[in-house]
């Protein structure tokens, strides 16, 4: 394989993945000057992004002025279990109300409050209703703004593009290297920085909210190219995806429908949660139900519904009374906000989980309870940055988004996802862009290019055995039952040899056809890059002996307060996962009180 | 309804730019499945090379745009259970765009419209520095904010869809309702009449409302974005008092040219 036949781009920053991070960190490169190009694996504005429903955590404090950034910081810590990177955390808080505004100037409209400004909802883990949306579409909003904005700004998209290894030279980064989907053509980029914003990998879930394309790419490719994970064994599983029919199992249901007034119940007709209010979260949580609708109300006098707790407790909780007995018929609980808010109210706020419900279940939610049951979600883990660049351990290697981790520590608040790729997309592509100006241009290592164009074309072989579709579904199933909610060391042991074998058989699958648009192909090499990040997980999981957020221990039932100063960092050395544990940066002391502080209860 | 041990049999157009034909593909369904569930099954039982776009399958992405039976459909948002048992079903690319493989078009045209509609540019904030707009004010421009850019509308619209030569002067009712949005945002300033007189070929469309009837977001294209867009262009270009005001204030403006088609609305 001569490089001569490869088609090459050269840029200082390219972005992989256009979801709002990358979007956002390729307009602020190309904002500083940088010459910029944005590479995605499908269309433009088809990411995950489109898919966010609720809304965009900021303390604007348009519906309630006691917000600011420091309820929101405390909530966010508190909802990551403390196991947060503290500075990210304050950042965060600190500067989504500036980015929301911006996306205002740019064209967005939000619903509205009754004097013209931003109107805000109440969501799981936050003191005050807080998220800017628009509907139950605010991501369709997000991405398209941002995209529009993105269009005028002369940065080179490259859609269908699917790149598979970050070159490096002399430990730091040069460039990439993929295939074009249409074409399945080779294409280089050389590049000074890189930006992540690739996303999560819960498709190797089989319940799953995560579309084909979050395979953990992003990952995978860091973790190749030398640079540190952390967290790893922390996924969040959504409490509330679709149930029935099959076909539609795992699809998300907006946390939304909470926020707006819906309750959880079980088939008994009680509602569960008041059971499940964990210590940590006690002083905060309403004690009964009359006080818990009057919160929506009145959040000075009253403490938060239950049902309104963060995802990792309401997910937990749900999988205990389905695993009681006490589930819907197709194993899952109720979610009912027909019974609480009028069918014009339901329509208005939640018309396209109206949509989705009556169109692709038959069922009416103004009229009938949902049934509702937990769904892989969302990576709290992925590659670890440094705060104020997102700089990842790599020289020239920058991740936001899903794909970069710290941010949200154990458990992500809902809501807090979508400012997190605006803040720190926007600080990535800053990184970036600043990185690029200051460094030359790094050559790019021939054999690094044809060792992965060699690898690439190896299904085609004809020499394997394996059907890379039936592959996945056995992935799918290990994860699924192994590396779940609930963990356990025999299981998790169990799924680490089982992904031992898988990784030795994906080496040897077969596709049919040629290069031109073949997903057959697509997924044999996608699934390279999900058993490498199912491993990570399977393995973190392993490690960590307690029981903290997004992981659940049953052998280890509660929160450790030493686990609950190191994080699990995984790293790539010799062709091997290697994993530590090492400590979390030190949290100031004056947000330190802010976090712990209880929140003064009721009259 | 229970047909967990029904068979569903699809035919399925394959080939590329240089030809192809229906292949006919027999797999056992499940209850509650999609069209694009079947086709998911294809591939992983038939046909693994089987060319298909899909990301979010819940109808907001707008990716797995094609033509069931003649009709320009999203492949996950039409349920399995809509056809008669035993009734022939047939998936075709969208006959608009050219093809790339199977299911697969080139939709790069719309990305280029897109780039030539002039950005959103907002009046100065309040005196007070806050964005006031009311909800009765952005009602309109949210419904054509639920584009979700499936291009079914591009798709059925007649003026393409059997007039490749129409494609340079015309821009498709998907960028009329992003051109509407634009317009009928509180706080742009940015003048677009010109542009969608001329260059979009607003005129060329004579509004039969294919595209409203095939809009899986229920925007009423033709009648909330269409025709007041076409009602705009009529006061600016062809109100007399309207256009003296041009002639005298503006310099840049232009008649209508020699040999452009003179827009069906302004004749009404």
């Amino acid at each position: 394989m001569s490089k001569e036949g490869i088609e090459r781009h050269d840029y200082d920053v390219i972005v992989v993945g256009a979801g709002g991070a990358g979007l956002r960190a390729a307009i602020e490169a190309s904002a500083a000057g940088a010459h910029t190009a944005l590479i995605c694996k499908s269309l433009l504005g088809k990411a995950h992004t489109v898919m966010a429903e609720g809304g965009i955590a900021a303390a604007l404090g348009n519906v309630w002025k006691e917000d600011n950034w420091r309820v929101h910081f405390r909530d966010t810590m508190r909802g990551g279990k403390l196991l947060n990177n503290w500075r990210m955390a304050q950042l965060h808080a600190q500067e989504a109300p500036d980015r929301v505004l911006e996306l205002e100037e740019w064209g967005a409209l939000f619903d509205r409050t009754s004097d013209g400004l931003i109107l805000q909802r109440d969501f799981g883990g936050h003191r005050y209703a807080r998220l800017a949306h628009v509907g139950d579409r605010t991501g369709l909003e997000m991405i398209r703004i941002l995209q529009q904005h993105a269009v005028h700004k002369g940065i080179d998209v490259y859609m269908e593009c699917t790149l598979q290894r970050l070159l490096t030279d002399g430990g730091k980064i040069a460039g990439a290297f993929g295939y074009w989907r249409e074409s399945g053509k080779f294409v280089l980029f050389g590049a000074r920085a890189v930006v992540l914003a690739t996303g999560g990998g819960g498709k190797a879930w089989k319940i799953t909210s995560n579309s084909w394309e979050y395979t953990g790419d992003g990952i995978a490719m860091a973790l190749d190219a030398g640079t540190d994970l952390i967290d790893m064994e922390m996924v969040q599983f959504h409490p509330t995806g679709m149930v029935w029919p099959p076909s539609v199992r795992g699809l998300l249901v907006t946390e939304g429908v909470r926020g707006d007034g819906g309750m959880l119940t079980n088939n008994e007709g009680k509602r569960f949660m008041f059971d499940y209010i964990p210590e940590f979260f006690r002083a905060d949580t309403a004690e009964n139900e009359r006080e818990a609708d009057a919160w929506y109300e009145d959040k000075k006098n009253n403490r938060r519904t239950p049902d309104l707790l963060p995802r990792d407790e309401v997910a937990r909780a749900i999988n205990t009374e389905v695993k009681a007995g006490r589930g819907t018929p197709h194993g899952g609980v109720y979610l009912d906000i027909a019974s609480r808010r009028s069918p014009e109210f339901i329509k208005k706020r939640l018309p396209s989980m109206y949509q989705q419900f009556k169109q692709l279940a038959d069922v009416d939610i103004t009229t009938t309870a949902m049934e509702i049951g937990p769904t892989c979600h969302y990576f709290m883990g992925g590659v670890r940055v440094e705060p104020e660049t997102a700089a990842a351990t790599v020289p020239g290697l920058f991740a936001a988004g899903e794909v970069a981790a710290g941010m949200h520590g154990a458990n992500r608040l809902g809501g807090n996802s979508l400012s997190d790729l605006l803040v720190f997309g926007r600080r990535a592509g800053a990184g970036a862009a600043a990185y690029a100006s200051r460094t030359n241009a790094r050559a790019v290592d021939d054999a690094q290019v044809e060792a992965a164009a060699r690898s690439m074309l190896a299904p085609f072989d004809g020499e394997g055995t394996e059907n890379p579709y039936a592959l996945h579904a056995e992935l799918q199933e290990t994860m699924q039952r192994l590396v779940g909610i609930i963990r356990t060391e025999a299981e998790l042991q169990q799924a680490i040899a089982t992904l031992d074998v898988l990784g030795e058989r994906v080496d040897r699958v077969t596709v049919e056809g040629n290069r031109q648009f073949n997903p057959g192909w697509h997924l044999a090499l996608d699934l390279r890059s999900m058993i490498t990040v199912s491993k990570a997980c399977a393995r973190s999981a392993l490690m960590r002996q307690e029981s903290r957020g997004g992981h659940t221990r049953d052998d280890y039932q509660k929160a450790d307060p030493e686990w609950g100063k190191k994080n699990v960092v995984t790293r790539k050395r010799g062709g091997q996962l290697e994993l530590a544990t090492e400590p979390l940066p030190q949290i100031p002391e004056e947000l330190r009180q802010l976090v712990l502080a209880e929140e003064k209860q009721p009259a | 309804m229970t047909d967990e041990t029904r068979d569903a049999t699809m035919s399925i157009w394959r080939g590329t730019k240089t030809g192809g034909r229906f292949e006919t593909y027999t797999v056992p369904m499940v209850e509650g499945m999609v069209v694009l569930d079947v086709i998911h099954r294809i591939q992983a039982l038939r046909a693994p090379d089987l060319a298909v776009r899909w990301n979010c399958k819940a109808g907001k992405c707008g990716s797995c745009s094609a033509e069931i039976n003649g009709h320009a459909r999203l492949l996950c948002m039409t349920r399995m259970n809509t056809f008669a048992p035993g009734e022939e079903i047939t998936v075709s690319p969208m006959k608009t765009f050219p093809i790339i493989k199977d299911l697969v078009t080139d939709v790069s045209f719309n990305y280029e419209k897109a780039k030539e509609i002039p950005a959103f540019k907002p009046k100065p904030k309040e005196a007070d520095g806050t964005r006031r707009m009311y909800q009765e004010d952005i009602d309109r421009v949210q419904e054509f904010h639920k584009c979700i850019e499936c291009f079914l509308c591009q798709d059925t619209c007649h003026v393409i869809r059997d007039h490749e030569e129409n494609k340079k002067a015309f821009a498709g009712p998907r960028f009329f309702v992003r051109l509407a949005a634009l317009e009928m945002h509180p706080l742009d300033t940015n003048d677009r009449l010109e542009l969608i007189r001329q260059k979009a070929g607003l005129g060329f469309c004579n509004i039969t409302k294919c595209c409203t009837e095939v809009c899986p977001e229920d925007i009423h294209i033709t009648d909330n974005a269409i025709i007041p867009l076409k009602e705009r262009i009529v006061t600016e270009f062809y109100d007399p008092l309207a256009w003296v005001k041009r002639r005298v204030l503006s310099k840049g403006a232009q008649q209508p040219g020699p040999g452009e088609p003179e827009p069906p609305s302004a004749k009404a």
